[in-house]
C-alpha cells in the first residue's frame, strides 16, 4: 500500500488547532501580511496610527470595496474573471440615484438597483457561459459597453442627492454611530454571510467543484453552466450594493462611479490568497485583501511619503503577497 | 432471470461521419454482473459515457425497468440508480474526500446549508464499508494528497452511496499495483453479494471472467458476441475469440459453442 510511505505520526483526527491552521492557511497568510504592513506603518508614523481618524477615513470607503471583492472571489474560484463589475456598479447606482431624484423612497430605489445589478450580472454571465466566450475579453467589452450606455444619455453629468440626508435609509445604512461609520457593519454582515455561503452552503461547494474540475462536476450531475452564471449574478448583487453605498456615502452619483475600483478590487482578491487557477479560494482572505489595499494608499500618505509612492508600494505589496501565497499553499493541479 | 434493470436499444453515436457506437443493443438484469470487453476503440468508453448520461446518443432508446426514459442526462442516469466509476475517476483533487463523495448531492439542512456532521459520518461509514480506511487520512483529507489506489477508493465510496442499483466500473484497476487491484476486487465481490448489478469493463480478461456471469464483446462499435459464463466455459475461449476478431484469418474458436446455442434455442422454440 502506497500510504505506507507516508509518515505514521499523523493521526486520523488532527487537533482542532492544527486543522484550523491548515484549513485557513491562505487567509491566515493574508492576515500576517496585514499585521506586518500595519506594524511598519506604525513604526514610521506612530503619532498618526495610534489615533482613530486614520482608521475612520479607511472605514468610510472600505465597505464599498468589500461588496465588490467578496463576489469576485466566487467568480475566480469558479474559474472565470469579471472586469465588468465597475460598470454594473455605476449602472445600478444610476438607477438608485434616478429613483431617489424622482422622489421615490430610497428603499424602492435600492430594490430597483439590486434587481438591475443582478439582471446585468445575469446578462454578462449568460454571454460568457452560454456563448462560450472568454470571460476576460467578454467582460472587458461589457464594461465599456455598459459605461457607454451610462455616458450617452447622461452626457457625463452627475446627480446630486442632498435630500438623502434626512431619510431613514440613510440613517440605517450610511450614518455614523458614535463616530463609527455604520456601513461597515452592513459590509461585515455581507462578508460573514458570504463566508458561510462559500464554505458551508451547496452553492459554495458547487462553485469550488466546478472550478476544480468542470468535467467531474458535470459527470456528477451538477449543472456547471448554471453555477457559473450564478456567480456572475452574485457579482451583480455585490456591485449594486457597492454602488448604492458609494452613492449614499457621497450624496452624489457620478457617471464614472465604480471605475476606480477595477484594479484595486482585482488586486485584493489575489492579495487575499485566492489563486488564479480555480477550485479554491478564501472569502475572509479576500476581505482582508481589501483592507490591505485600502490601507496602503492612506497609510503611505499618512506616513509622510508623497502620493507618488503609492503606486510603487501598491505593486510591491501585490508581488510580495503573491510570492508569500505561492510558498504557503500547496498546488494540486 | 431477474428484472430487466436497464436496456439499450440500437444506440448509435457518431462524431461527424465516424460511428464510435454503431447500433448497440444490450441489457443488464437486476443482481447481474456483466463484463464488457473489447479492444481500444471498440466503443466501450463511449457506451459507458452514454449510460452515465455524459454523452448524448445520436440515435436509439434507453429503457429503465421496462420504461423508456426520454431526455437522458447525467441527472436522469443517477435518478435511475446508475453510478459510474469513471476511468479518470472524475475527482476534484483540491477538495476533501467528503466533498468528492457528496459532489452534486450535498446533504443539506434548511436553506441549502450543509449538514457537515452528517456528511462526515456518512463518509466514514461508506469508507469503512469498502475497507477504505487508514491512519494517515481522514474524510477531511484533500484528495490531491492520496495515492492512485486511494483515489479509486474515494470514487468507489462515492458510487455505493445512495444504494445504486447498477454500478459501472470503467477499467477500475488500470495503473494500480497488485495489492491495490486486489482491494478493488474485494470491493466488487461485496457489491455483487449485496445484490447490486455491476457492469465491469476491463482489459484483463481473466479478471473480468472471474467476476462476471455474462460477457458482451464489442468490436468497432457493434456487439460482436454476447455469451454467458456457462457457454464460454473458460477465459481462454474468450481470449481466443477476441484474437479472432482482431485477426480474423482462422476459424472462429467459439463456432462450435455458438452453433450449439443456436441449435438449443431452435429446439426450445420447436
Amino acid at each position: 500500500m502506497s500510504s505506507l510511505s507516508q509518515p505514521h505520526n499523523a493521526s486520523i483526527k488532527p487537533s482542532p488547532w492544527r486543522k484550523f491552521l491548515l484549513g485557513n492557511r491562505a487567509s491566515l497568510g493574508t492576515l500576517a501580511v496585514f499585521v506586518v504592513m500595519m506594524l511598519i506603518f506604525f513604526a514610521f508614523a506612530p503619532g498618526i496610527f495610534s489615533r482613530w481618524p486614520i482608521y475612520n477615513s479607511v472605514l468610510l470607503t472600505l465597505p464599498v470595496a468589500l461588496f465588490l471583492v467578496v463576489p469576485l472571489v466566487f467568480i475566480v474560484t469558479v474559474g472565470e474573471i469579471d472586469l465588468s463589475f465597475p460598470a454594473t456598479m455605476g449602472f445600478s447606482a444610476w438607477i438608485f440615484a434616478l429613483a431617489v431624484q424622482a422622489g421615490f423612497n430610497p428603499f424602492i430605489g435600492m430594490i430597483g438597483a439590486i434587481l438591475v445589478g443582478m439582471g446585468l450580472g445575469f446578462g454578462v454571465g449568460a454571454i460568457v457561459v452560454y456563448a462560450g466566450l472568454s470571460s476576460l475579453v467578454a467582460t472587458l467589452g461589457m464594461n465599456f459597453l455598459l459605461r457607454g450606455l451610462i455616458m450617452i444619455p447622461t452626457e457625463g453629468k452627475s446627480i446630486s442627492l442632498l435630500g438623502l440626508n434626512d431619510t431613514l435609509a440613510y440613517k440605517l445604512f450610511s450614518s455614523s454611530v458614535g463616530g463609527f461609520p455604520i456601513q461597515v457593519v452592513w459590509a461585515l454582515i455581507f462578508v460573514i454571510i458570504s463566508i458561510f455561503l462559500y464554505n458551508r452552503h451547496r452553492f459554495g461547494v458547487r462553485v469550488r467543484a466546478v472550478g476544480d474540475n468542470p468535467d467531474s462536476a458535470a459527470q456528477m450531475g451538477i449543472d456547471t453552466k448554471r453555477v457559473r452564471v450564478a456567480t456572475f449574478v452574485f457579482m451583480g448583487l455585490g456591485a449594486a450594493l457597492a454602488g448604492i453605498f458609494s452613492t449614499m456615502i457621497n450624496f452624489t452619483w457620478w457617471p464614472s462611479s465604480g471605475d476606480a475600483y477595477l484594479l484595486p478590487t482585482l488586486a485584493a482578491v489575489f492579495v487575499g490568497g485566492t489563486p488564479t487557477w480555480g477550485g479554491v479560494g478564501t472569502v475572509a482572505g479576500g476581505a482582508m485583501g481589501a483592507v490591505i489595499v485600502s490601507f496602503i494608499q492612506t497609510g503611505i500618505v499618512a506616513g509622510g511619503l508623497s502620493g507618488f509612492y503609492v503606486q510603487f508600494f501598491n505593486g510591491l505589496i501585490i508581488i510580495l503577497s503573491l510570492l508569500g501565497h505561492r510558498w504557503n499553499q500547496i498546488r494540486y493541479r | 432471470m431477474g428484472e430487466r434493470l436497464i436496456e439499450l436499444r440500437d444506440i448509435k453515436k457518431s462524431y461527424g461521419n465516424v460511428f464510435a457506437v454503431g447500433g448497440v443493443s444490450l441489457h443488464v438484469d437486476r443482481g447481474e454482473v456483466v463484463g464488457l470487453l473489447g479492444d481500444n476503440g471498440a466503443g466501450k468508453s463511449t457506451l459507458i459515457k452514454i449510460l452515465a448520461g455524459a454523452v448524448r446518443p445520436s440515435h436509439g432508446q434507453i429503457f429503465v425497468r421496462g420504461k423508456e426514459v426520454p431526455g437522458w442526462s447525467p441527472a436522469r442516469s443517477r435518478d435511475a440508480g446508475i453510478e459510474t466509476v469513471f476511468q479518470d475517476r472524475a475527482l476534484a483533487v483540491q477538495q476533501t474526500i467528503v466533498r468528492n463523495i457528496f459532489m452534486g448531492r450535498e446533504i443539506t439542512t434548511a436553506m441549502g446549508f450543509l449538514d457537515v456532521a452528517k456528511e462526515r459520518s456518512e463518509a466514514e461509514r461508506l469508507m469503512r464499508e469498502i475497507g477504505f480506511t487508514s491512519k494517515v487520512f481522514s474524510p477531511d483529507s484533500i484528495v490531491g494528497q492520496l495515492s492512485g489506489g486511494e483515489r479509486q477508493g474515494v470514487a468507489i465510496a462515492r458510487a455505493i452511496y445512495n444504494k445504486a442499483d447498477l454500478i459501472i466500473l470503467d477499467e477500475p484497476t488500470t495503473a494500480l499495483s497488485l495489492t491495490e487491484t486486489e482491494k478493488v476486487f474485494r470491493f466488487v465481490r461485496t457489491v455483487r453479494e449485496s445484490g447490486r448489478s455491476i457492469l465491469f469493463i476491463g482489459h484483463n480478461i481473466h479478471h473480468v471472467f472471474d467476476i462476471a456471469e455474462r460477457f458482451i464483446v464489442l468490436d468497432r462499435g457493434r456487439v460482436a458476441l454476447e455469451i454467458t459464463k456457462d457457454e464460454a466455459k473458460s477465459a481462454e475461449n474468450l481470449i481466443a475469440f477476441m484474437e479472432h476478431i482482431a485477426h480474423p484469418n482462422g476459424p472462429n474458436p467459439l463456432e462450435a459453442i455458438l452453433a450449439e446455442r443456436a441449435a438449443h434455442r431452435q429446439g426450445a422454440q420447436a
